[in-house]
């Protein structure tokens, strides 16, 4: 600790050079799907503002949110919703220890992915 | 110079300060939480959205749907907050980043407030 030299450490393999896997990819999209919501929930909470203060307001977020750009976005923010929650409660699981292993990170990751097309694709159809 | 340092200045400052378990403590808090939100804001705005503007305003100016509301802006827009300020902590660094993270806490805290009176607004 007394004496700090700099030493040649090896680079670890860099995302560039590394196949995707269902554990990278699943957790990279955990991180991505929360900074999303963040934006997402500024577009809610601009829709409510508008409801609050008057009918043109209303009018117009209302009609972005529901053209068909604004319902891209709102299914989208639904798939980021539903994933990152399944993401975090999976996060949860390995904090008590459950499920430390690749094999049945992969299948939660299966899972998660399913989950949230599934709540999105309903929401669509509903 | 270094050698005339000792190892507790060269350490000082570098560790968790004794907090370094309370972001992830309020991450499990909140993700948590979220699983219990998530499905239970999804159904009441949905209920909600799409109608025309008496019916929406009518609709969540009821108790239910408006605390729902306020309780979802409450626990999502901070969980997220912090899952942003995580992301800037591992790849921003310097002041760049330490503003960064105030800016991104004060847009929270104006999301939340702003959310909540609307919500107000409607409901009372």
């Amino acid at each position: 600790m007394a004496d700090v030299k700099k030493v040649e450490r090896p680079l670890s393999p860099h995302l560039q050079v590394y196949r995707p896997q269902l554990t990278s990819i699943s957790s990279i999209l955990v991180r991505i799907t929360g900074i999303a919501l963040l934006g997402l929930s500024t577009l809610v909470v601009a829709w409510f503002l508008a409801a609050a203060s008057s009918e043109t307001a209303f009018a117009a977020m209302d009609g972005f949110l529901r053209s068909w750009f604004g319902s891209l976005i709102m299914l989208g923010g639904v798939w980021a919703f539903v994933y990152h929650m399944l993401g975090r409660l999976r996060h949860l699981l390995w904090d008590f220890g459950y499920c430390v292993d690749v094999p049945t990170s992969e299948k939660l990751a299966i899972g998660m992915l399913g989950l949230s097309t599934l709540v999105t694709l309903i929401v669509a159809l509903v | 110079m270094q050698r005339y340092l000792t190892d507790r200045k060269r350490a000082d400052g570098l560790g968790s300060g004794r907090h370094g378990t309370h972001h992830h403590w309020h991450m499990m808090m909140t993700s948590l939480a979220l699983v219990v939100v998530v499905p239970v804001f999804l159904v009441t705005f949905l209920a909600g959205f799409g109608g025309t503007y008496a019916e929406v305003v009518a609709y969540f100016s009821q108790p239910i749907p408006a605390i729902i509301v306020a309780l979802s802006l409450i626990v999502t827009i901070s969980h997220v907050t912090s899952e942003a300020v995580v992301a800037v902590e591992d790849y921003v660094h310097g002041a760049r980043g330490k503003l960064l993270i105030i800016g991104l806490n004060w847009f929270s805290y104006i999301l939340i407030a702003v959310g909540l009176f609307a919500i107000a607004r409607m409901a009372l």
